[in-house]
């Protein structure tokens, strides 16, 4: 494969296992993500995408049964390494969850949060300045920029996911990871963030679990296939949709399970 | 015939209608498993025994109560009675009693005349509780009857039945309720005597709490004005209680729900509400005993003045730590509450444990505490024992956390215990305390219960 020679891998898994309690829920995952490919994790659900996603940022940390094994590396610093602080690594692998979590805040407030406890912003002009470019890039400044201090969860589903996004940039990650962003959104909502993606890829490395094999064909270049816990198959995007290599792969696709 | 043996008979009767009803239901061709009739044999059964026995017990209930004055009049005009002195008193320390020996409370009389009045009194109460069995029995055996001649398989019993248990089930509700009306009327009613002599603006605005000086010989007058309670009851419930119990309960919330492992937590939790379940007196003793000379003796050697061995601050720290439970577990459930995406959410932007909380979880949280917090002020302000023990009498109007002060229901306690005599204002005015008191907790429960509810509504 060229890709790998041409682009740069902001990161690299190698190895992964991951385990809940006894049960084993990711085996033997080696992946790369890259800064100019938006990255798709498709397979069915239980296949273990999701699981996978959450090694990249160490969100399974939170799961007091949780272990991971093998080497994740960003930008070549193992992240399961001791040198490693979790909260600098998360501020730099950003991630929007399935269902739009807006903090009770308001609208202002939920953009500011990271750059806030980062401390990223030097005076007020500085944070109104992180907060405008955030909401712009998000795509959102138009329709809120006038109401900046009503609640984030009084806006639609779908403004409400671009807010989280826009709260990921807001601290000038790296990474970021979506996790079904679009799941809970109605079609429209879910076009806008298919764009806001589009948009952003090249600034940052993007990974998208979806469950959604259009969805993963329109935004994404890159697609990786999971299969109940196993990684059965990555690539460019149009060669995984159109000239699948594994039988598995192609049944998946053409919907034939799933 | 006694009140147990009527009763047990009505309940015969009813399971010798329920045996019958059943029986002519079936015989009638209502079968169990057939859709086409609505009951089953069983519940005309029940219908029956119903019938039969809740009008008749419900006519005994009343019964009961109209019967003593029945008994009464019918003694009244015994010729006996003709010679009962004329005042109230002895007349009626005599009738109670000749009406006691005659029940078999009492064998032998103190006032012999009484003795004239027993036989009188238990034919009386002997003939008008025969009166009393046998129309509750006919009372059963009539509506007994009626529900019987019911019986029919386009009845439907099953759907009555339902019904009865409906009310009854409202009842057993409706008893509490009740009884808080109750418990409110008679202070209202009381608390109006009072005020009646003494003006309520002068109670509730008033600066000089001494209500046994005119028996005491301090003065002609007795002083109900009630701030210095309440100022002590605020001090000690509110304020130095609040300081205690808020930011330890609320950390011990928190380190529970975010840092604790669960099987800590699966210890640390019940230890906690352990706190809870201390009777109040054992905290009482503790605050009087081991706390509040303590505090003297610091104050003492501090040189702060003022110290008293019965100070705001031994109470009010007691009571704070007695309180801790309330407010962490109410702090517990609503920080818990709060959805597992926030803190995901908030973790993920790389912010700690600690910032999670301070910035996300407690002011998402903070609704849910607040109603939790009011829940505890308000039992605070209620609590009584440690008070008593060890707040002290002295209605003071000081700042100074060492010095004595009083509550409003340490005074509740002074006033009503010992021998009193109903109708003075010294007695009367506790009754507007304890009215002052409901109001207010009353109050405090239902803005925390508003605040809580609105808040759970929000994460639905």
């Amino acid at each position: 494969m060229a890709d790998t020679a041409t682009t740069t891998n902001k990161m690299t898994a190698r190895g992964v296992n991951v385990f809940y309690g006894e049960k084993q829920a990711i085996q033997n995952v080696s992946i790369d993500v890259d800064l100019e490919n938006v990255t798709a994790f498709i397979g069915p659900s239980g296949c273990g995408k999701s699981t996978f996603l959450r090694t990249l940022n160490r969100m399974n940390d939170t799961v007091a049964s949780a272990r991971v094994e093998g080497r994740i590396t960003l930008d070549g610093e193992d992240i399961y390494g001791s040198a490693m602080d979790v909260v600098q690594l998360r501020a730099r692998v950003g991630m929007v969850f399935q269902k739009p979590n807006p903090f009770p805040k308001s609208i202002y407030e939920n953009i500011a949060y990271g750059p806030r406890i980062h401390g990223l912003a030097s005076g007020k002009a500085d944070l109104d300045q992180i907060v405008e470019k955030s909401l712009r890039r998000a795509g959102l400044w138009e329709e809120v920029k006038d109401r900046l201090n009503d609640s984030g969860t009084a806006l639609s589903g779908g403004q409400q996911q671009r807010l989280c996004i826009g709260r990921a940039i807001a601290v000038e990650p790296e990474v970021i990871l979506m996790d079904e962003p679009c799941s809970a959104l109605d079609p429209i909502a879910t076009a806008k963030i298919e764009e806001l993606i589009l948009e952003l890829r090249g600034n940052y490395a993007i990974v998208i679990v979806t469950h959604n094999m259009q969805q993963a064909a329109r935004v994404s270049q890159r697609t990786a296939f999971f299969h109940l816990g196993r990684l059965v198959e990555q690539g460019p995007t149009t060669e995984i949709f159109t000239n699948p290599r594994k039988e598995r792969t192609k049944d998946y696709i053409t919907g034939r399970y799933g | 015939m006694t009140g147990m043996m009527i009763v047990m008979i009505i309940v015969a009767l009813a399971l010798i209608g329920w045996i019958v009803a059943r029986a002519r239901a079936t015989r009638l061709g209502i079968e169990a498993g057939r859709l086409a009739t609505n009951s089953r044999p069983s519940q005309h059964g029940w219908y029956v025994a119903l019938w039969t026995a809740l009008p008749a017990l419900a006519f005994l209930a009343v019964w009961a109560n109209v019967m003593p004055s029945l008994v009464l009049d019918s003694v009244l005009t015994s010729p006996a009675a003709q010679s009962l002195p004329a005042d109230d008193f002895s007349r009626g320390a005599i009738l109670s009693e000749a009406g006691a020996i005659a029940s078999g409370a009492q064998t032998a009389a103190f006032n012999p005349q009484s003795m004239s009045l027993v036989e009188p009194y238990r034919a009386a109460y002997g003939r008008y509780s025969t009166i009393g069995a046998v129309l509750a029995a006919i009372l059963a055996f009539a509506c007994g009857a009626y529900a019987f001649s019911r019986v029919r398989p386009s009845f439907t019993a099953r759907n009555r039945v339902e019904r009865v248990v409906m009310w009854t089930l409202l009842l057993a509700s409706l008893i509490a309720i009740i009884t808080t009306a109750g418990i409110v009327a008679s202070l209202l009613f009381e608390s109006l005597r009072f005020f009646s002599m003494v003006n309520p603006l002068d109670f509730l605005l008033g600066l000089k709490w001494s209500p046994q000086s005119a028996a005491m010989g301090y003065g002609n007058e007795d002083a109900f004005g009630a701030v210095p309670l309440f100022w002590g009851t605020i001090f000690i419930g509110a304020i130095i209680a609040m300081i205690v119990a808020i930011p330890l309960g609320l950390m011990s919330a928190i380190y529970l729900t975010q840092y604790a492992k669960p099987r800590t937590r699966k210890w640390m939790k019940p230890m906690l509400e352990v706190l809870a379940g201390v009777p109040t007196v054992v905290y009482g003793y503790f605050a009087a005993l081991t706390v509040a000379p303590a505090l003297r003796n610091l104050a003492a050697g501090i040189g702060i003045p003022g110290a008293s061995s019965e100070s705001a601050l031994a109470a009010g720290l007691v009571m704070g730590v007695m309180i801790i439970p309330f407010v962490s577990s109410m702090a517990d459930d609503s920080i818990a509450a709060v959805p597992q995406s926030m803190r995901d959410g908030s973790l993920a932007m790389g912010a700690t444990t600690s910032e999670t909380i301070r910035r996300v979880l407690i002011p998402a949280a903070l609704p849910g505490v607040v109603g939790g917090v009011l829940l505890a002020v308000s039992r605070a302000i209620g609590e009584t024992m440690i008070v008593v023990m060890a707040a002290g009498l002295a209605a003071n109007m000081t700042l100074n956390p060492f010095a004595s002060v009083t509550t409003v229901t340490t005074q509740m306690v002074q006033l009503l215990t010992g021998d009193q005599e109903f109708d003075s204002a010294k007695t009367l005015a506790a009754f507007a305390l304890g009215l002052v008191l409901f109001i207010v907790t009353l109050l405090l429960n239902i803005v925390a219960l508003r605040v809580v509810k609105k808040y759970r509504e929000a994460y639905e």
